[in-house]
Parts: structure tokens; C-alpha cells; sequence
């Protein structure tokens, strides 16, 4: 029973790592990167927007992304009982 | 003595009283107090030292001037620098946190439970370290000569009895609460003169905001659309336009990412904190303090672009008198003429600076320059005249091919038609934009100063971690853990101290000779931790089956691709001539550039470390064990060596 939840908890910390990973890679090397001449057609504020997501937008998805994830494994910790 | 060097004399000693003071309240007395702080750092204290300890005189200095010329290509500093936080808050900071040792290599000893490996590891961190701190003493060096009117020799003799003294004596306790100090001067000696700028420009006095915002002039045109227009019509690239490759684009990035998750002097300070939950958000504290800078640094960059443009061609291009004239260039420019870093030549002879893109005009016409020289010494010398010779007539000929494209080319054949041979401004060096951008914007002289306090900030507060992350490694690791581990307490804190010592005469030597390689040291310490620290991490805890064998042979795999390729464009060790293929795009790997191949290095590792883990025995069940524990936050307690 034990091991099962500790194998439980590792795979809810994965999924999540997953899906922040994901988002990670997609605002920066596919935002900032590979669809940069795409999104650069569009217009936000002064900025075009491949070129904003390359130079601002990426480090504050980022940012907003370490703490949530911070949080979520804190919710995560206290499900399964192995917080300190 | 200037009113100017009496403000940099007040602010910089200032902020040094700060720093000494706060070293002796805060030193070390234990081993745990110099390694790890006594671990009872709190998450947003330990985010602002790691900001001071990660933004180094690179970040500083360095970047906002090499995005000012380069404009998108730089994104990969910006992401690559930030986007690295990412993984170590997920991959890597609470479970080394959890695993609770005091360096890197400890755990790789322990985890892969080898002396070998570990002993791998420690040469990979001192590498990796040293080739860093070298470039952070040449920093100290030119900041000190440039604002304290002395040599470089000099500043950097300066710089390092400082480093030497607080980085010795108050140990990681003792760098912690420094930082924490050297973040603020930094940080405000950056934002203060970026918000001026920025008022001045667009009217809006945040510069991120800024830089998306309309100019000041009334004209309604947003400023980066104004600067795309202005530096195309000199013939300059657009600045929100990618003009590198794809490829080199994403490769960098992710080198410079998972250089920064592997580098150890950032990994190690995710030990101080109390708690694994202390250590998730540390990272988040750690960048948000980091992209205050890095936030800003894309709108200082344009905007110092902007303003160097505007100052020399002040009107209508061909219009009468829309060009500086050389007689009335401004003080700064005089002032930063003497360090060799910015350079004016009236090649047309008209009187004014003429500055745009001339093709491969200029790169000719200076190679002809040095082609003349050469000859001149030659001849004074008597030395090999015939073949120095044979080099200008070589070197002239390629000059007048240039000058025939130039008249005849669509693009440049604008400026060759109102006369003008040549960009007038033949060295404009990265690294002065942050430096010199408060005076190119006329700001008082405390903000200049306050800049120069900063910058020196930046370097001494990496060059400190640094040499921490040297010298644990060599007292902790190599002495306790493997030749000597009846040391005591005492013995080892000593140790410590003189590996700190001899790796600043190194780092001092190197960065008085510098071997000509500046940039390239920092692509190698970012390639090589990229290439192995991070990956042997990374599976140590996302793997239960990596073995010995496949950690050390994926390290060593990985570093040593890594290093040939760089060495194979740079020549070996650096060592000019010895390069085996010009370092051209043509002859790169999928095009890929020696700075971006740790990328390339990362999964060398990878791959063969999961081949060779696979036909060699399972790790023993205890250390499968240790990794399971690892994987959970509970339990974690005090570092323990």
C-alpha cells in the first residue's frame, strides 16, 4: 500500500512536470523561435508579437510557471501525506 | 580629480564598507556554515543572492550591449539565461535539496556510488568554474581601470584581494548576505539610468513598458518600429528580424538553458535553503529577481541602439549637415576612445561620422590597413618583406573588389553616390553600451558612478560563488571524501582557503594574459555544464537503472564531443593556428556553432549513457532505495557531509 502510493505520488509529480515542461517549450522555442515570422504578422501594443514572446513575454511565463508548479506540489505533497 | 571619479569614489567605496562589514558580521565559524550557510537561508533571501550570484559581469556588461547590435538574434541570452530556471526548479533543486549533502559531486559520488564518478564530477566543476571566473576578474579589471583612473593591471590586483578576502573568510554564510546586498546596488544601478532613458524616449518611465511604447517626439510611431526604420535605412539588418539561422537560434537557447540548470555555483546555492518546499520556490524567487534585469535589458539595449544612431546621423540621411562632425562629438565618446573600445575614422574626409552598413567594405579596407602595418614593421625590422608584401598587394586587390561592389551594389549604391567610402566608425565594442549609456543620455554624474558601483557588484559577487563552488569541491570532495577523510573540521576549512587562494592567482594570471578567448570561455563553461553536470543530475533522480558505468561514460562522452568541436573551430585550448577548419557557418555540424553544440554534447551523454547503463549490472538495491527517498520531500534535514 505503501509503495503504491509513494509510485501514485512520483506519476502525479510527473504529470504535472509534463505539462509545465510543455508550456515552457512552447512559449520559448515555439513562440520565441519556430512560429516567430507567423506571430510577428500580428501586432501587440508597440511590440510584434514573435519578438515579444523572444525578449519579454517567454521570462514572465516562466516566472509565473516555477510557482506554480511550486504550488501544485505543495497540494500534491499533502495528498499523499509526504509533506515536511 | 573630476566630480565624476569623486562620485564613483563615494559610491564604490560605500557599497565595499557594505560588503566587508556584512562579511565579518556574518563569518564562517563551522564547516556547515561555509559550505551551506548553516542552511537556515530563507526562500527569497537565498532567490536574491542566487540573482547576485548568477548575474555576473556577462549580464551586466555584456548583454544588453550584444542585444543593442544583434536585436532578435539575442533573444537565445534572454530566454537561454532565464528559461534555465525552469528545469532547476523542477528537475533538479528539490530532490539535490532532499538528498542534503553540501557539493555537487557528492552526490554524484553517493548516487552513483563511485569515487570515480565523483572524482569525474569534481574535475568537470573545477573546469567548468575556473574558465568562468577568469572572465569575471577581466571584468573587475576594466570596470576599476575605466572609472578609478588606474591601469588594468592594477584594478584587477584590487579586485582580487577583495574577492580573496570575503570569499575566504565568511564562506557561504557570509557570500549570502553580500549578495543579497550586491543585488540591490546592481539592480538599482541598472534600472535607475534604464528609467531615465526610457522617460526621455518614449515618455513612459518603465522601460519594459517602454520599449513596446510610442516616442516622446509627438511623431505617434512606436519606438521599436522607429528603430527598425532607422538603422534599414542605413543599410543595418531590422532589428526585430531574425537574421541567424533557425537551428543556431534554438541550439543556443538550449545550451545556455540547461548550462544554467548544470552550472554548479548556481545549483549548490539550493542547498542553503531550510526545507524541499523552501527550495521549489527559491528558484521562482531566484528569477523573478533575475528577470527584473533581464526584463530590462531588451529595452536598454534598443534604446542605447536608438540613441547611438540618432547622435550621429541627426537628420535626413544626405541632407547638408545631418551628420556629426567629428570636432563635435560629445564627451563620452572622447572619453571611452581611450580605452580602444569605440574607434572613428574619417575615411571620406568630409569632417563628419558617417555610420551604416557598408557591406564587406570596411572588413576590407581595415584587413588592408593591417596588411600595410605589417609590411611597414617588416621593413623597419628587415624582416620578410617579400611575403608581407606579397599580403598588401593580395589584401588591395580584395579592397578594390570591395570598393567596386560597394559603388555598383543596389543597396549601397545610395550612400557611395553622396560620397561616402566606408563606415566611419570602425570599432564600436559591445561591451560599453550599459556602461556608457548613462552618459550617452546625459544623466547626472551619481548615476554614471552608481553604474560603475553595479557593474563591479556583478563581478565580484559571481567571481565569490565561484570560487566557493572551486574550493568545495577540492576541500570537501577530492580531500575529505577520497585522500584525506580523517581531516578535521578545522584542517578542511583551511584547505578550503588555499584552494580559494591559488585559484584567484590563477584566475588573476589568466585574466592579465587572457589568451585571447573572452567570449569563448563562457560558451565553453556553459557548454560543458550543459554537456555533463546537468544530464548525470538528471537521470541520477529520473532514472532508478543508471549505473556507474553509464554515468561516467555518458560525462565523459559528452564533455569530450563537446570540447573537441569547440576546440576544432577554435583551435586547440584556444591556442590561435591550431584550428583544424575555419570557423565559418559552412563547415559547422548541421550548422550548428561551437556555442550552441552543447545542446549537441547533452544528448551524446544521454544516449550513451542509457546504452552502456543497459548492458552493465542494475545499481544495488540500497542506492535504488536512496532514490526513491530522494523523489519524496519528507524527512529532508539539515545538510550533513
Amino acid at each position: 500500500m505503501l509503495d503504491r502510493s509513494a509510485k501514485a505520488y512520483w506519476a502525479a509529480n510527473v504529470r504535472l512536470l509534463s505539462i509545465c515542461l510543455v508550456i515552457w517549450f512552447v512559449v520559448s522555442f515555439g513562440f520565441g523561435i519556430l512560429l516567430l515570422d507567423q506571430l510577428n504578422t500580428i501586432q501587440l501594443g508597440g511590440y510584434k508579437l514573435g519578438f515579444w514572446f523572444a525578449q519579454q513575454g517567454s521570462i514572465y511565463v516562466f516566472v509565473v510557471l516555477i510557482f506554480f508548479y511550486a504550488w501544485r506540489m505543495g497540494q500534491i505533497d499533502r495528498k499523499f501525506d509526504v509533506h515536511e | 580629480m573630476t566630480e565624476l571619479q569623486i562620485w564613483t569614489y563615494i559610491l564604490v567605496g560605500a557599497s565595499f564598507v557594505l560588503y566587508f562589514g556584512i562579511a565579518w558580521w556574518a563569518r564562517a565559524g563551522s564547516t556547515s556554515d561555509f559550505y551551506v550557510a548553516g542552511g537556515g537561508i530563507g526562500p527569497i533571501q537565498n532567490g536574491m543572492a542566487t540573482a547576485a550570484d548568477w548575474m555576473s559581469a556577462a549580464s551586466f556588461i555584456s548583454m544588453a550591449g550584444i542585444i543593442a547590435f544583434k536585436g532578435y538574434d539575442a533573444s537565445a541570452y534572454l530566454m537561454g539565461w532565464t528559461g534555465g530556471y525552469v528545469l532547476m526548479a523542477m528537475l533538479l533543486a528539490p530532490y539535490l535539496r532532499k538528498f542534503g549533502k553540501f557539493t555537487v559531486p557528492e552526490f554524484v559520488g553517493d548516487r552513483y556510488y563511485s569515487k570515480t564518478a565523483r572524482i569525474v564530477a569534481v574535475a568537470c566543476l573545477i573546469v567548468i568554474s575556473l574558465t568562468y571566473v577568469i572572465g569575471q576578474m577581466k571584468g573587475v579589471g576594466v570596470t576599476f581601470s575605466r572609472f578609478l583612473g588606474v591601469s588594468m593591471e592594477t584594478g584587477l590586483v584590487v579586485g582580487m584581494i577583495i574577492v580573496f578576502f570575503y570569499a575566504a573568510f565568511g564562506g557561504m554564510k557570509g557570500i549570502t548576505y553580500t549578495q543579497i546586498a550586491q543585488y540591490v546596488v546592481l539592480i538599482l544601478a541598472y534600472t535607475v539610468p534604464a528609467v531615465f532613458i526610457s522617460f526621455n524616449l518614449t515618455g513612459n518611465p518603465i522601460p519594459q513598458l517602454g520599449l513596446g511604447s510610442t516616442m516622446a517626439d509627438g511623431s505617434g510611431i512606436y519606438m521599436l518600429d522607429k528603430l527598425d526604420q532607422v538603422i534599414t535605412d542605413l543599410g543595418f539588418k531590422a532589428y526585430t528580424m531574425q537574421n541567424d539561422s533557425t537551428i543556431n537560434v534554438f541550439m543556443l537557447t538550449m545550451t545556455l538553458m540547461i548550462g544554467t540548470a548544470g552550472l554548479p555555483h548556481v545549483i549548490i546555492r539550493f542547498f542553503t535553503v531550510a526545507t524541499v518546499k523552501d527550495a521549489r520556490s527559491s528558484a521562482g524567487w531566484a528569477l523573478i529577481f533575475i528577470a527584473l534585469l533581464y526584463t530590462t535589458a531588451p529595452a536598454v539595449g534598443a534604446m542605447a541602439r536608438l540613441n547611438l544612431v540618432n547622435t550621429i546621423q541627426t537628420g535626413e540621411i544626405g541632407a547638408a549637415d545631418s551628420n556629426l562632425a567629428m570636432d563635435a562629438r560629445p564627451q563620452w565618446m572622447a572619453n571611452w576612445e581611450k580605452t580602444g573600445l569605440i574607434a572613428f575614422q574619417d575615411k571620406n574626409g568630409d569632417g563628419k561620422i558617417q555610420y551604416y552598413n557598408d557591406g564587406a567594405l570596411s572588413k576590407a579596407q581595415a584587413d588592408l590597413g593591417a596588411a600595410e602595418k605589417a609590411l611597414k614593421e617588416a621593413q623597419d625590422k628587415a624582416g620578410d618583406t617579400a611575403a608581407a608584401q606579397a599580403k598588401v598587394d593580395a589584401a588591395k586587390t580584395a579592397a578594390d573588389a570591395a570598393m567596386t561592389k560597394y559603388m555598383t551594389d543596389e543597396k549601397t549604391k545610395k550612400f557611395a553616390d553622396l560620397g561616402w567610402k566606408g563606415n566611419e566608425v570602425t570599432k564600436v565594442d559591445n561591451d560599453i553600451m550599459v556602461l556608457a549609456n548613462p552618459e550617452i543620455a546625459q544623466l547626472p554624474n551619481w548615476v554614471i558612478a552608481l553604474v560603475a558601483a553595479g557593474g563591479i557588484a556583478a563581478a565580484l559577487s559571481t567571481a565569490a560563488g565561484l570560487l566557493l563552488a572551486i574550493a568545495s569541491s577540492v576541500s570537501h570532495d577530492l580531500m575529505k571524501g577520497i585522500f584525506t577523510p580523517n581531516i578535521s573540521e578545522k584542517s578542511e576549512l583551511m584547505a578550503s582557503r588555499i584552494a580559494i587562494t591559488i585559484a584567484i592567482i590563477l584566475a588573476g594570471y589568466m585574466g592579465m594574459n587572457p589568451p585571447g578567448f573572452a567570449a569563448e570561455v563562457v560558451a565553453l563553461a556553459f557548454g560543458l555544464a550543459a554537456s555533463s553536470i546537468f544530464p548525470v543530475l538528471m537521470m541520477g533522480i529520473f532514472s532508478k537503472r543508471m549505473n556507474t558505468a553509464g554515468a561516467i561514460s555518458g560525462m565523459l562522452a559528452g564533455i569530450g564531443l563537446t570540447l573537441l568541436y569547440i576546440f576544432w573551430f577554435k583551435g586547440w585550448f584556444f591556442i590561435k593556428g591550431t584550428e583544424m577548419s575555419p570557423n565559418v557557418a559552412a563547415n559547422w555540424f548541421l550548422g550548428i556553432s561551437p556555442e550552441a553544440f552543447g545542446t549537441v554534447g547533452a544528448i551524446a551523454n544521454f544516449v550513451v549513457a542509457f546504452v552502456v547503463s543497459r548492458f552493465t549490472p542494475a545499481p544495488p538495491e540500497h542506492i535504488q532505495h536512496l532514490v526513491e527517498d530522494v523523489r519524496v520531500p519528507r524527512g529532508a534535514g539539515a545538510a550533513t557531509h
